[in-house]
This record gives structure tokens, sequence and C-alpha cells, in this order.
């Protein structure tokens, strides 16, 4: 991967899904030197305190907890009908989101990688916006815009668009939220091609098209399933932004975290963790489905 | 090298288009709601902007209490990240797999999620409740709740910029500096700080924005008290449902001004790394006898 | 214990950033006594200004400064955070089943209802309807809240105490009107049919509606009503339905906190406060009504708008009300349950 940032890397490399895919070599002289190095202990010990104490702890105290309602309290706090349309709004909202993305991150990477134009810079520079911007911020920002006071909302919803408390509204944050990661792993990808294939292909008589769906298309495809993923993860988790733009409308537009803040008001602890452990579970899930594919695909790439 | 870019906006139509598309998705997306915050937060003037911030006690506690917690969350994953990344791309050991996936744990994690768990376990009626009650300690509701939700959604940040880097770079430069005798503690300082300065920079920059903007987490642990436990994004929110929306809007754009700088922060950042990365590929590609050779050509 | 290991590690490591707060709390040891105030949402304004009342009123009586500080957010979030640990002196929450919920984990005592006068509600408010400039929808009574296309804003009852009484208002206004329950569930299916936005908290919601502008009618309180109306600046109108149901938020002195933290007297006198002629000023000036004899009004010489209105019992009391209304599976969830109308 030249000249690939170490950020860049970093967003490519979360959440599990480049872990197999490190370099070989230092692999090797790792592996023939490791008992030379010092510090193998003390970071061991700070490591497992902090994953320890911070993750495995509190995640195992929820599992447990909802476990204490056993099989069948566990589904009847976690499934009902109410709770089901609240995780069927959560993982569709997050999924289109996430396609949304994915697509307009393309296109956004495409152009900051390929090509020049005046402001490119700060067009990059912006494209960070959303991971430092806190999303309660930009939830009620959000909202604000696409009511029908709102700058965006007074064109948009005499056409019938309506960005605020709707579906699409949850779909829009979850988007900005999600935006930059969908951009990042695919950028550094798109710049690293080698363009001399491109050029040969259309040399050849392919089509533009064609060029893009043969060439370039396969090279990018584990970047742009990686950017989803991320995207996805990020989606599937949000809550400060969502909470107030939804409208959170039981069946409609109501998200899982929404049901588990009213389950905990009417002091029901075990099944506000019940539909906790349960999306907990639904984003795991995901992300090793989408891992799986992303490995195959590289593999494929190769 | 990074491949200039050679199609210009002007070059090809569809290039224009492309553009025009790129820029009217980060234009609608991100410039009009980031423009929206400083355009209502400046709506009646710099002395109200000003007065809304410094006037308002609890509003100054806020800001204080973001300045106090985020520093502290970031300094906790510093440590954490740099003991973990040396960890696991230093040594091979059962488990690194797992210990790895478990670092993205709180990436996927919804932050209310989080908040939920810190209450089953500090909770007057969790588990550790009983204890924290006869200690008399305070966690949630408090600072300490507080800086432990916020650790928990940044602990990613640091150790992700770092294990990339240490993995890149490799163990040969430490290993050496161990045959020539020096401790566990100088190699860190003399050799594999130097190397990864910008990224754990980087990653500081990264885990600082999140921590400062944190809601969802800090939402369920803060109790609400005012000029006590509101951080700033918790400030916001009140604000905005107290009438006092202008107010309001100062402290987002604190905050969304804050996300500007940081993103300043990490442009020059960057550019650091991506010099260096360059420096460090330019050294392997060379080859090591080559590299040598060319030295001592050059001290010659 | 299975988590012991974690267990101890986590609290060591906590045990620096308590000593450090603890240095700075002894530090700080000699100034006001500080009491803690944990309310529900629309209620910031009032104890503000309780707040300084109280505090100069005690400081001239005793001698000693006080701090009251105040934590504000749905009734129910605040009764939880409270029962995990908020340490809160008194309670000051939206309805009934919160304070409740606060007695049964042992921080009150069970007799809290009979400290203060009136079941300890030491002021009430209704429920009433804001409107646009001039009543353009031309409501006035509960039944035109479902004409023609009118759009009503009120929060969710499942996380509101303001939601609940919006909705029990809406239900009790069918059965003491002499109709039937299942006329009941019509009308309050067809409100919700016309709810766009379901904030989760009553601030919230008001902000949709005012600031946001969405909707003809916002469901609230009296009081949150009279601060809408006048942050609107001659946008909004009060209109006041025929009938409508007494909002009764109950107060208490979280026992088991005030003794350990040595906070009594003040947490007391200071819910006592509520009840003096100073405090019922104060309560009257906010829109709310004080409870007992001649209550004062917000503008000297002027009555409070006649209301006719009707309690909880009139719906069932709340322990029965919570369940079948708002509980997993009740009337709430009918209501938006797909094909379940």
């Amino acid at each position: 991967m030249p000249h690939q940032t170490p950020a860049m890397i970093a967003l490519a490399d979360s959440s599990a899904f480049a872990t197999g895919a490190a370099r070989p070599a230092a692999r090797i002289t790792r592996r023939r030197h490791a008992a030379v190095l010092p510090g193998f202990g003390t970071s061991l010990a700070i490591t497992s305190l902090v994953v320890l104490a911070l993750i495995v702890f509190p995640l195992a105290v929820l599992v447990l907890r909802a476990a204490s309602l056993g099989p069948a309290g566990f589904l009847a706090a976690a499934w009902t009908p109410r709770a089901r349309a609240a995780y069927g709004v959560s993982l569709s909202a997050s999924v289109i989101a996430a396609v949304a993305s994915s697509l307009l991150g393309l296109l956004v990477a495409w152009v900051l990688a390929r090509v020049s134009f005046p402001g490119r810079r700060i067009l990059d520079a912006l494209v960070d916006v959303p991971l430092a911007l806190p999303t309660a911020v930009a939830g009620l920002v959000y909202s604000a815009l696409y009511v029908k006071k709102g700058w965006l909302g007074q064109w948009l919803v005499p056409l019938g668009i309506q960005g605020a408390y709707s579906y699409l509204g949850i779909v829009l944050v979850l988007v900005f939220v999600s935006l930059p990661f969908a951009i990042r792993v695919v950028q550094p990808v798109i710049e690293s091609l080698d363009r001399d294939t491109e050029e040969a292909a259309r040399i050849l008589g392919a089509s533009r098209t064609q060029t893009f769906l043969r060439v370039v298309l396969p090279a990018i495809l584990p970047a742009v399933v990686t950017g989803f993923a991320l995207s996805l993860a990020r989606a599937l988790g949000e809550y400060g932004s969502v909470v107030f733009i939804s409208g959170n409308m039981p069946f409609k537009t109501e998200i899982a975290p929404v049901l588990i803040v009213a389950r905990l008001e009417e002091f029901a602890y075990a099944e506000a963790t019940t539909v906790a452990v349960l999306l907990l579970a639904m984003s795991i899930t995901l992300l090793v489905i989408v891992n799986t594919l992303q490995q195959r695909l590289a593999r494929n790439a190769q | 090298m990074p491949a200039k870019p050679t199609t210009t906006a002007a070059s090809t139509p569809l290039a224009a288009v492309l553009v025009a598309g790129a820029v009217g998705v980060v234009g609608l997306l991100i410039v009009v709601p980031l423009a929206s915050v400083f355009y209502e937060a400046f709506a009646r003037g710099v002395g109200a902007w000003w007065s809304a911030l410094a006037d308002d006690p609890d509003t100054r506690h806020a800001i204080w209490l973001s300045l106090t917690v985020a520093p502290v969350a970031v300094a906790i994953n510093t440590v954490f990240g740099v003991a973990a990344a040396w960890l696991v791309a230093r040594f091979r050991f059962p488990g690194r797999s797992l210990l790895i996936s478990l670092f993205d744990v709180p990436f996927s994690v919804s932050p209310v999620v989080a908040g939920l768990a810190l209450v089953l376990i500090f909770g007057r009626q969790g588990l550790l409740g009983p204890t924290l009650a006869w200690l008399d300690w305070k966690v949630i509701f408090a600072w300490p709740g507080l800086v432990l939700a916020t650790t928990f959604v940044t602990l990613p940040l640091v150790v992700r910029e770092l294990i990339p880097v240490m993995e890149a770079i490799g163990p040969e430069e430490e290993m050496a500096a161990v045959s020539l005798g020096a401790s566990g503690w100088q190699v860190f300082w003399r050799v594999t700080l130097p190397n990864i300065r910008w990224a754990l920079l980087h990653g500081i920059v990264l885990a600082n924005a999140r921590a400062m903007g944190e809601f969802g987490a800090v939402y369920v642990v803060s109790g609400h008290i005012a000029g006590a436990t509101d951080t700033m994004p918790l400030r916001v929110e009140k604000l905005f449902q107290e009438y006092r929306q202008p107010a309001s809007m100062a402290v987002a754009s604190v905050l969304a001004g804050l996300a500007l700088v940081t993103l300043v922060a990490k442009f020059v950042i960057e550019r650091r790394l991506e010099a260096e990365s360059r420096e460090l590929e330019a050294t392997r590609t060379l080859g090591d006898d080559q590299h040598t050779r060319q030295l001592e050509g050059a001290a010659a | 214990m299975p988590f012991s290991p974690p267990a101890v590690l986590s609290r060591r490591s906590l045990a620096a950033l308590v000593v450090a707060l603890a240095a700075s709390a002894a530090a700080a040891a000699d100034g006001p006594i500080t009491l803690l105030n944990v309310s529900y949402d629309p209620t910031r304004e009032l104890y503000r200004e309780i707040n300084d009342a109280f505090a100069k009123k005690y400081q001239a009586e005793h001698g000693r400064a006080v701090a009251i500080k105040q934590s504000h957010a749905a009734s129910g979030s605040q009764a939880r955070a409270v029962i995990d640990g908020l340490d809160a002196d008194v309670v000051t929450l939206a309805v009934w089943p919160d304070v409740e919920a606060v007695a049964k984990s042992g921080l009150v005592r069970s007799d809290w209802q009979h400290r203060y006068d009136n079941q300890s509600v030491p002021y009430h408010s209704v429920v009433v309807f804001v409107v646009r400039k001039g009543n353009p929808k031309g409501i006035k009574d509960w039944a035109d809240l479902v004409k023609g296309d009118v759009s009503i804003i009120t929060p969710n009852p499942k996380t509101s105490g303001n939601g609940k009484y919006s909705f029990l208002a809406a239900w009790g206004s069918v059965l003491t009107n002499g109709g039937s329950e299942e006329d009941a569930q019509r009308f309050v299916t067809e409100i919700y049919k016309r709810t766009p936005v379901l904030d989760t908290g009553a601030r919230a919601a008001t902000a949709t509606f005012s600031q946001k502008g969405l909707g003809d009618v916002h469901l609230t309180f009296e009081s949150e009503a009279h601060l809408e109306v006048n942050e609107a600046g001659g946008d909004l109108e009060i209109v006041y339905p025929k009938k409508s149901i007494r909002v009764d938020p109950p107060v208490a002195v979280v026992d088991q906190n005030v003794d350990k933290k040595g906070t009594r007297h003040v947490a007391e006198a200071y819910l006592g406060f509520l009840y003096s002629p100073e405090g019922r000023a104060i309560i009257a000036k906010h829109h709310y009504r004080p409870w007992g004899d001649s209550p004062p009004t917000p503008t000297a010489g002027e009555a409070w708008p006649a209301i006719d209105t009707f309690t909880i019992d009139a719906v069932g009391g709340w322990p029965a009300a919570t369940k079948k209304f708002f509980g997993e599976g009740g009337v709430f969830d009918a209501i938006y349950q797909p094909g379940g109308r």
C-alpha cells in the first residue's frame, strides 16, 4: 500500500477487518526475534487491565444481567412487536445509510484522488468534519435545517421531501456520521491504482464504462466493502444525532437505543438490557459477515 | 509517491460533472450544517456570542468540565494505546487476534449501551454499588463516571493509529538498540517514540475530538446536574431546551470550532506522517546493502 | 464473585481519580451547604427562582449559606438516576409513580406522601392547548383536536411525564363526558395518528412546536404553555379546554441521602418553603397553581382561568393506569401496532 498514510491504514484496519492481512515479512522477523524485545509483561498487564476492566467486564455484566431473565423471559422482553420494529428501523436505516455513504463516498474519493480542481485541498479537509463534530450538534442542526422553516426545508418540504422527523432524516444523519469512513478507506486505494492498466484497456477498445466495471471496480471493491462495513458499524450504534431528528414514532422511526431508554424509564433494567444485548449481537454478527465477505473479495482481487 | 491527479476539472465534461457532484455532496451534507451552526451562534453579534459563553456560570462550568474530562480520558487512552500497540505489534502470543478484535468493540457498541453497562456496574443497585457506597465513592453521576464513559468510546482510536505504523516500521531498530545494551525504557523513549510520535499525536487529536463531543454514553451517566456534571454537548442540548437557542448554538460553535482546529491539526500531522512513510519506503526500496554503501559513500 | 479480579483492578484504578476529587472537595468544606434538587423537565425556571429566594431566606434565618444544584430531564429517567445513585437531597418529580419508585428502592421512607400537605403535592397544573396566533384551526376543546387536518405535538408518553398527562387528559376527557372506553380508545388513537413527532421529553416537544414550527396544537402543562407563549413573542396563544386533567407533581426528601450527608434540616426546610407565602408567590408567578386556600395568581388581581379538572383517579389511578396504558403491549403500543387499530 504505497503512500497510504497510517491514518488511512488505521481506518481500513479498524474493526478487525484487516487483522489477517498484515505484512508477512515483518511477521517472520518478529517471530524470530520476539524474545529479544523487553516490555512484554508490562504491556500485557496494562492492556489486559484496560481491556478487562473497560470492555470485557462491562459487557459481561450486561450479558449476564440479560441472561438472568432466562430464555423465555429474554425472548418476551427482547422480541416484542415494537422491539422487532425498532431493530428493523435501526438495521434498515443503517444499511441504507451505509450503501448511500459507500456510493457517495466513492464519488468523492474518486474526485479527490483523480481530478485536480481549485479547492481540492479544502474539500479534502472538510470530509473529516463529521469525525470531529459532536453528533448531538449534528442532530440538532440537521433537524433545524430540514423542517419547513429551515434553510433547506423551505425548498424541500413543499416538494414533499420531509428531511426532519422522518425515516429519511435518520438516513441523512447516519450518512453524515459515516461518510468520512467510506471516503477515507477508498481514497488511498484509488490513488494507488495503476493507471497504465486502465489506459491499456482503453487502447484495446474498452469503453469507459467497461474499463470501470472490469478493471477499476474489482481493484477497489474490497476497499469499498470495508468502507461499507465501517459505515454500517458506525451507523448501527449511533444515538446522539438520530434521537433529535427521528421523531421517535413507534414502528416507523423509533430506533433500538430509544427503546432501551424507554424501558429504563419504566425501571425495567433487565428488559432494557435484553434489547441492548440483542443490538450488540446484531452489530457483531453483521461485522463478522461483512468481514468474511471482504476477505474473500481481497483474495479474489489478488 | 502520491500520484498527483492529472485530470483537471476543465479537461472533460465528465470530470466537471463528477467534481460538481462531490462538491454538492460535501456541501449539502457537511458544509451547510456547519455553516448554520456558526450563523446561528453569531447572528446576534460577537458580543452576544461571547456573553452567552462567559456570563453563564453553568456554561462556563460545562466548558471547564469538558476540558478536564477529555484530557484524562485521552491520557488513559494514550498509555493504553502505546502499551497495547507495543504488545500486539512486537509479540506473538495466544489470544492475540482476539485481543485485537476486542480493541474494536467500543467502535460498534452503541454509546447508550456502554452507559447502561456502567450503570449496571457502578449504580447503587449495581454489582459494585454496595462496595462503592461503603467506601463513599461516587463513580456514575460524577466526574469518574464521565471519564469512564468517555474513555470507553474513545478506546480504539489511539491504539488503532499505532498498530499499523509500528508494524510497518518493524522491530529491527529496537532489537539493535537492545543488543547494544539499552533498557526497555531507553528503547521506548529513544527509538520507538520518535518513530511513532506523529501517529501517536494523530490518535490523540482524534481521541480528543471524539471525547469532547461524546453525547450518548455521557448522557446516561451524567445525572444532568447543572454546574456540576453537564459537559459541553449536554449543555448544548439543555440550553436549546431552555429557549436559549443562540446560547446553545454559541456552545455548539465552540465545539464546531474545536472540530475545525482538530482538522487543521490532523491535516498538519497527516502531512508529516505521509512524509515519514515516504522516507521509510525509500529506505526500504534501497535495500540494506545499497543503503549502507550509499551512507558510506556520503560519509567519504 | 466471578468478576472479582477485574473488579478489584478497576476499583484500584479509580482510587487515584477519586482521591484527587476528594482533595478538591475537602478544600471546599467550609463553603455553603449544597443541596441537590432532582426534578423533571419543565421546572428549570421555577426552581431557579425558588432556589435563590430560599437561599436568601435560609441564610437570614440560620446564618448558613446554601447552594442548590438542579438536575432536570424526563421524570422517569430522573427517578431512575436517583435509584441508581444520583445524590439527590430532594426529588420534585412529575408523576406519583416516579417518586413511589424511588421510595420502593428504600431511599425514601414509605410514608412520604404524608410528610407534606396535600399528599406532598405543593402545586398543581393542568394540561392545556397552545395554538398558533389567531387559532387558525379553531381549536377550542378536545373534540376539535381530531377535526380537519389538525396536527398535534405531544411528547412520547413512554418516556415523558408531560406525555403521560396529555394522553390521560385526552382519555379522561372522553370518559368524564360519558363516553365509553372504546370511544376513548378511538379518540386517543386518532390523536396519535395526527402526531408527527414523539419527542422523548416535554422540552424537546416544546422546541419542536415553537422553534421548528411543526404542528397546529401543542398539548402541555399550563405553566409550560405560558413560558412557551411568552418566549414566542406573540406568535402563539393558549387555549383552555373546558375540562382537563389535574397535574399533581409530588415532592419528597430523599431520606437515605440527607441522613448520610447531614442535610436533612435544609432539605426539609427547602420543601417546606414551597408551601410558604413567599414560595407560593414564586410558584404562581411561573404559572403553577399553588395548593391551598386563596392561591396567589401570576398577576395580582387576576383570577386563575377557570377549568373543570378531573384527577388520575378518573382514569383508574396511577398503578393501574401506568400498566394499562403505557406498559409493554398496553393501549399506547396498540395504537401503533400495524393493522392493530
